[in-house]
């Protein structure tokens, strides 16, 4: 294998990572509560926002932008349930999907009026120069998000799964009148959800935002790779998003580069196709 | 919402105008609408040509008396031509998709009942709003599209005043056929390029002007404008090594390929930037210091002060605070001057008179605030007088370097980068 195209692939799981990172909380809205977050791109759109304002405002790298965008966004999290999700839940199927879809456009153009339209960059040494490493170039920015991605995906699938938070997160999804009758409070477990859903997406935005350009309509760009990410890897499931995001960052680079550009998300969609057609709750979603 | 408080706002405006109107007699109002990417991937230049048509009508309206000087129209008070009715801009968003474009301009068109239709950046885009104008009757004046179909149509309503893909492709293969004379190496040339409307016919009329000028292309790269990620295409760069690479694109991947070539660590001895999202000023404010001696085009070079260009230049920092015309500016502002121009010839705002009097328009260097060689339609609607500068990328500005007889600047090669 040629060394160019070991970088192709190096950049691929970098990608992935951070791919999977911000689709995690995505995944666990829908896991706990059946509900799509449309406004989840503009989530990761205010996380980079928080990053760029705290660079301009105060001149703080990812060290300050991380917490800070993880603790503002879980605030927006939890304040979109209790100010919205909770009252479209009771309302049909379609008052959610508009719901959050009224939220998605409110923040983005909340955000055009107050940012404006223009595209803002952090510098690009913020996080470090770029080393090479076995003759592969790593650059930092990069390398920080995706092993952060990795972390705090694992992370929060190890929550959900071995802890006792997370088996009572569980139990509501499951059944929230069961779970209410064993004491867990569904309203409660709800809200952690989306606080948790909203810091891991903060924390994606503050590190995708070291990278790539901040505009108030990034989100849309972000969120599509997110659904399929989502999709890909099954509706609800942690570590789906996780091996889902990883595959489309390699199979997205390695298309590009072999093949062309244009071609690269035909690739990827074929294959979305292809695992929906054999799975169709997707890679490790439950049937 | 905000189309709401938009409409509000624009309903109070024109109860303003309105009121204006009636105490001061038989004024009235002239709408000209603008179809322009407020949101989407290209926002950022949308908005900075929504400060240049506002500034435009404001000057019309309310006059410049050292702009009054050297352009007659700016001594306020509205069109004489048609006993001092005011412009009025209805500026819409075409959010960058050819569906919004069409949308919004049958909407002017319809419904806020412009007399004129001023569209739409994006080539793609333009592409489909004028087929509504064309089909309303409606003069549409395009200021920055530049693929070539699009006055192949055989359409009667349509106008462009900014040189098109031809004339660039004529201006880099004379500029790259110079450099080699002069010893650069210039034996392969990669072409990359978005694709859509813009990137592909650009990408096309290059690639044909390239052959003919005996320069070699080796390597051709189509990729979507959406992109998260450009890092293999950089990588497909690196492996081929050309000499020379010129890119098509927009805003936001022009932005990514910066970053991408910096973070790659790869740079060619030339490189191109066939203006687009490389002159947006959000690009050269985030990405000048890490792109020194990219090369582009554009239609903007300040000038003398006093001149026409020079002045509006100061008026334009004023009213964004502190960026200047640049070249995607420089030319919606020149297209509202000409529309301006045009309407107050024809005496009348209506838009059968407006086309005739944008077929007659004649005007001349000094009276333009782009640096074209004048402005006149052929029967296409295409303007024969549009020209293009060769510029550089020097401490995060552009100058321009080529033709000599226009340069501020020397050129220096090879390509600096970070």
């Amino acid at each position: 294998m040629s060394m160019t195209l070991v970088q192709v692939v190096v950049s691929g799981l970098l990608l992935g990572a951070v791919y999977a990172l911000f689709s995690s909380g995505l995944t666990l809205i829908w896991g706990m509560m059946n509900v799509v977050n449309f406004a989840h791109g503009d989530f990761v759109m205010l996380g980079m926002y928080t990053a760029v304002m705290i660079w301009t405002a105060l001149g703080g790298g990812p060290w300050a932008s991380v917490p800070a965008a993880a603790m503002l966004i879980a605030t927006l999290g939890i304040a979109s349930y209790f100010l919205l999700v909770r009252h479209i839940m009771r309302g049909p199927m379609l008052a959610q999907i508009l719901g959050t879809f009224g939220l998605a456009l409110f923040l983005r153009y909340g955000a055009l009026w107050t940012f404006g339209a223009n595209f803002k960059t952090l510098p690009d040494d913020l996080v470090g120069h770029s080393f090479i490493l076995a003759g592969i170039r790593f650059e930092g920015a990069r390398v920080l998000a995706g092993v952060v991605g990795l972390v705090v995906t694992l992370l929060l699938h190890l929550l959900l799964t071995r802890t006792a938070i997370g088996s009572r997160m569980l139990a509501v999804s499951e059944d929230a009148t069961a779970a209410q009758l064993m004491g867990i409070r569904p309203q409660r477990m709800q809200a952690l959800a989306w606080g948790m859903a909203g810091a891991a997406t903060g924390i994606a935005g503050a590190l995708i935002a070291t990278f790539f350009y901040t505009s108030p309509t990034v989100g849309e760009t972000l969120a599509i790779v997110a659904f399929v990410t989502v999709s890909f890897g099954g509706f609800g499931s942690v570590l789906g998003a996780l091996v889902a995001g990883l595959v489309i960052g390699v199979v997205e680079s390695l298309s590009a580069y072999l093949i062309g550009p244009v071609y690269k998300d035909v690739i990827v969609y074929i294959l979305f196709v292809l695992v929906l057609w054999f799975r169709p709750q997707g890679l490790m979603g439950k049937a | 919402m905000i189309k709401a408080m938009r409409r509000t706002v624009a309903a109070f405006a024109a109860l303003a105008l309105l009121g204006l109107g009636g105490t001061a007699g038989a004024q009235q109002v002239v709408k000209i609408g603008a179809v322009y990417p407020l949101s989407g991937n290209s926002a950022s230049t949308g908005n900075y040509a929504k400060m240049a048509f506002e500034m435009g009508a404001d000057i019309i309206n309310n006059g410049n008396a050292e702009l009054a000087k050297v352009m007659p129209l700016a001594k306020g008070g509205g069109l004489p031509g048609l006993k001092g009715a005011k412009i009025q801009m209805v500026i819409a968003d075409n959010q960058g998709t050819p569906a919004a474009g069409q949308n919004q301009t049958l909407r002017l068109i319809t419904e806020e009942k412009v007399a004129a239709v001023i569209c739409c950046y994006q080539s793609g885009i333009t592409l489909t709003a004028s087929a509504v104008a064309e089909r309303y009757g409606i003069p549409f004046l395009n200021a920055e599209s530049v693929a070539a179909n699009l006055t192949e149509r055989g359409f009667k309503w349509f106008f462009r005043t900014t040189p098109v893909a031809a004339d660039f492709a004529k201006a880099y293969s004379t500029f790259l056929n110079e450099q080699k004379a002069a010893g650069r190496k210039v034996d392969s040339i990669a072409i990359v390029h978005e694709n859509t409307e813009y990137g592909n016919s650009v990408s096309s009329v290059l690639a044909d002007a390239f052959g003919k000028a005996g320069l070699p292309v080796t390597q051709k790269i189509a990729y979507s404008a959406n992109s998260t990620d450009v890092q293999p295409q950089v990588l497909q760069l690196k492996e081929k090594n050309p000499d020379v690479v010129i890119f098509i694109s927009y805003t936001s991947d022009a932005i990514l390929y910066a970053k991408t070539m910096k973070e790659l660590n790869w740079k060619p001895a030339i490189l191109i930037a066939d203006d687009g999202g490389f002159n947006d000023p959000a690009f050269v404010k985030a990405m000048g210091s890490v792109t020194e001696g990219l090369i582009s085009r554009s239609v903007f070079a300040a000038g003398k002060p006093g001149s026409v260009a020079a002045i509006l230049d100061e008026l334009y920092k004023k009213k964004t605070g502190g960026d200047g015309l640049d070249d995607v500016s420089a030319r919606v502002l020149q297209s509202f001057f000409v529309m301006a121009e045009a309407i107050n010839n024809a005496g009348s705002a209506d838009p059968a008179k407006i086309r005739d009097a944008l077929r007659a328009v004649e005007m001349k260097p000094e009276q333009l605030v782009a640096g074209y060689d004048g402005v006149k339609f052929d029967d296409k609607g295409q303007n024969v007088q549009a020209s293009t500068l060769i510029t550089q990328m020097r401490n995060g500005n552009y100058v321009s370097v080529w033709p000599k007889s226009r340069a501020t600047h020397e050129l220096i090669l090879p390509y600096k980068g970070w």
